[in-house]
C-alpha cells in the first residue's frame, strides 16, 4: 500500500513495456562516474583475459578491430533511474573473445583503466548477452562514456558495462565489484529492481 | 540482507533557496540514518496508483528522522517541480536509503579536503560541511563553488557565516558581482590551484556538478597532481528532475 503525494499527478510518458519498473525515459546519455575520466591511448591499449589457470589471453586495439564486429541495438538502463531504449553501439561480443578460452569457473571479476572493477557471473557475458564496444550511434566512443572501449551488458544495469574496460579475471568465487562492496546489488538486474544490497 | 524499505516521509519544513531551488525537511520515522555525500531515493505516487522516483542528494548530516533535501527545478521535469512548487508541509512522500558508500565524508576522517560544487552540485558538498562542523572537526576545509551568477546561490547566508577551517570560494561563469575581481567564465587550473590544496597535502577531493563541470575539474585537479584515487565524483545530469 503506497502513500499517495497529494496533488502528484505525474507525465506518465512512461507506459512502454520496455521500461523496468522505476525507471523513467530520456533521449540524451547521461554520465556516471566515481572519479576522473582516464585516457587511454590506443597503441597502449589492451584487452585481456585472464584464467583460473593464470593464462592470460590478450587483444591489442588492431587485433580488436580484426575481430567480427557487431552491431547491438539495446535499451539500456542506469540505476540511478534513467533508460535509453534503442541505442546502437559497435564492438565484438565476448562470445568471440572467449572462443579459444578454456574456463570451469562460474565468475567474472571486469576491471579497466582507472581502477574501477565489476563482478558478475561468467554466464552473463556469454550467449550474445555481452560486449566489448567502441561505438556509439556511429561515432567513436567518448571517454567520459567509456572510450575508447567499454563493456555493454545491457540486461544488467549499467554501472555492470564497465567503461574503459581493461580485462576480465576468471574466478572460483564471486568477488564483489566497485559499486558492489558500496552498497549496490550484487546482480543487478533491472527488471527485478535489484539496485541496491538487499533488493 | 535485508532490503532498504520505502519509508513514509512528511514534510515538516521549507526553505527556498533560490528562484528555481528549495530545500525539503522531512520527518522519516525509522530513518537509519546516513553519512554527508549519501543519496536517497524519493517516490511519489498519485491517487490512481501511478508512480515514478528519482534519486536526491541528503543536504545535512545525520540528525534523528530528518532528512533534508535540497532539489533544483528541472524544467520539464516530473518530480523536481512537485516537490519545488506543489508540496506543503504535511503531505507525505516515500523515501528510501540512504544510498552510495562512494562520494562520502567521514567524520573521523584526518586528511584536508577540497570541495568542488557545480550549481546544485554543491548540495552533497554542503551535507559535508555541515557534518564537519557539527562533529567539531578540525579537519581543513576548502569549498570552490562554481555558479552561473550570483544570484543562483545556495545556502548563502550560512555560507557568509564564519566557520573556522572552512574557506569558501565561488567563481561565476556568467555574470559576476560589481567588482569581482575574476571574469565570468568556466573554471580553469588558477581557479583550482588558487583556491584548492596543493595536491602534496594529499587532499581528499570532491566533486560535483553537471558532467562537463565535473569533467573538466576532475581534469584539471589531475594536472595539478592530485592523484585518481583522491577524487571523488558525483556528476549531475540535467536530465530526470
Amino acid at each position: 500500500m503506497s502513500i499517495i503525494s497529494r496533488g502528484f499527478r505525474g507525465r506518465r510518458r512512461e507506459d512502454d513495456d520496455r521500461l523496468p519498473p522505476g525507471q523513467y525515459l530520456v533521449d540524451d546519455f547521461p554520465v556516471l562516474s566515481a572519479g576522473p575520466t582516464p585516457r587511454v591511448p590506443l597503441d597502449r591499449w589492451e584487452f585481456a583475459i585472464d584464467t583460473e589457470a593464470e593464462q592470460t589471453h590478450r587483444w591489442s586495439w588492431a587485433e580488436l578491430m580484426a575481430l567480427p564486429q557487431e552491431t547491438p541495438t539495446v535499451d539500456i538502463h542506469c540505476v540511478t533511474k534513467w533508460s535509453k531504449l534503442g541505442t546502437g553501439w559497435r564492438g565484438v561480443s565476448l562470445d568471440t573473445l572467449f572462443e579459444n578460452i578454456e574456463t570451469a569457473v562460474e565468475y567474472a571479476l571486469v576491471y579497466s583503466y582507472g581502477g574501477y572493477t565489476t563482478n558478475l557471473p561468467l554466464e552473463d557475458l556469454l550467449d550474445g548477452k555481452a560486449w566489448i564496444v567502441h561505438q556509439f550511434d556511429g561515432e567513436e566512443l567518448e571517454p567520459r562514456h567509456g572510450g575508447p572501449a567499454r563493456l555493454l551488458v545491457p540486461h544488467l544495469y549499467l554501472w555492470k558495462s564497465a567503461k574503459w574496460v581493461r580485462g576480465i579475471r576468471l574466478l572460483e568465487e564471486d568477488w564483489p565489484g566497485f559499486w558492489e562492496t558500496a552498497g549496490y546489488h550484487n546482480y543487478g538486474d533491472p527488471w527485478r529492481e535489484q539496485r541496491y544490497e538487499g533488493d | 540482507m535485508r532490503r532498504l524499505p520505502w519509508r513514509a516521509a512528511r514534510l515538516t519544513g521549507l526553505r527556498e533557496e533560490t528562484d528555481s531551488a528549495r530545500t525539503l525537511v522531512f520527518q522519516v520515522p525509522g530513518w537509519p540514518g546516513h553519512l554527508a555525500g549519501q543519496h536517497v531515493d524519493v517516490r511519489l505516487t498519485a491517487e490512481d496508483g501511478y508512480s515514478t522516483q528519482r534519486s536526491y542528494s541528503v543536504a545535512a548530516p545525520f540528525d534523528g528522522d530528518t532528512v533534508e533535501l535540497t532539489v533544483e527545478r528541472v524544467p520539464d521535469g516530473e518530480v523536481s517541480p512537485y516537490l519545488t512548487e506543489i508540496i506543503e508541509p504535511g503531505d507525505q512522500v516515500e523515501i528510501r536509503g540512504p544510498v552510495g558508500g562512494w562520494f562520502v565524508w567521514r567524520p573521523e576522517s584526518r586528511s584536508p579536503v577540497l570541495l568542488v560544487g557545480g550549481g546544485s552540485g554543491i548540495v552533497p558538498l554542503m551535507a559535508m560541511i555541515r557534518a564537519r562542523r557539527r562533529a567539531g572537526s578540525r579537519v581543513p576545509f576548502r569549498l570552490l563553488y562554481s555558479l552561473r551568477d550570483p544570484s543562483r546561490r545556495y545556502y548563502a547566508e550560512e555560507l557568509r557565516r564564519p566557520d573556522a577551517g572552512l574557506d569558501v570560494g565561488y567563481l561565476y561563469t556568467r555574470a559576476v558581482p560589481d567588482g569581482w575581481p575574476r571574469p565570468a567564465g568556466r573554471i580553469l587550473l588558477d581557479d583550482l590551484a588558487e583556491s584548492g590544496w596543493p595536491a602534496g597535502f594529499e587532499p581528499e577531493c570532491y566533486v560535483c556538478g553537471p558532467t562537463g563541470f565535473v569533467e573538466a575539474a576532475a581534469d584539471l585537479l589531475l594536472a595539478l597532481g592530485h592523484a585518481p584515487e583522491h577524487i571523488r565524483t558525483e556528476r549531475f545530469g540535467p536530465t530526470g528532475g
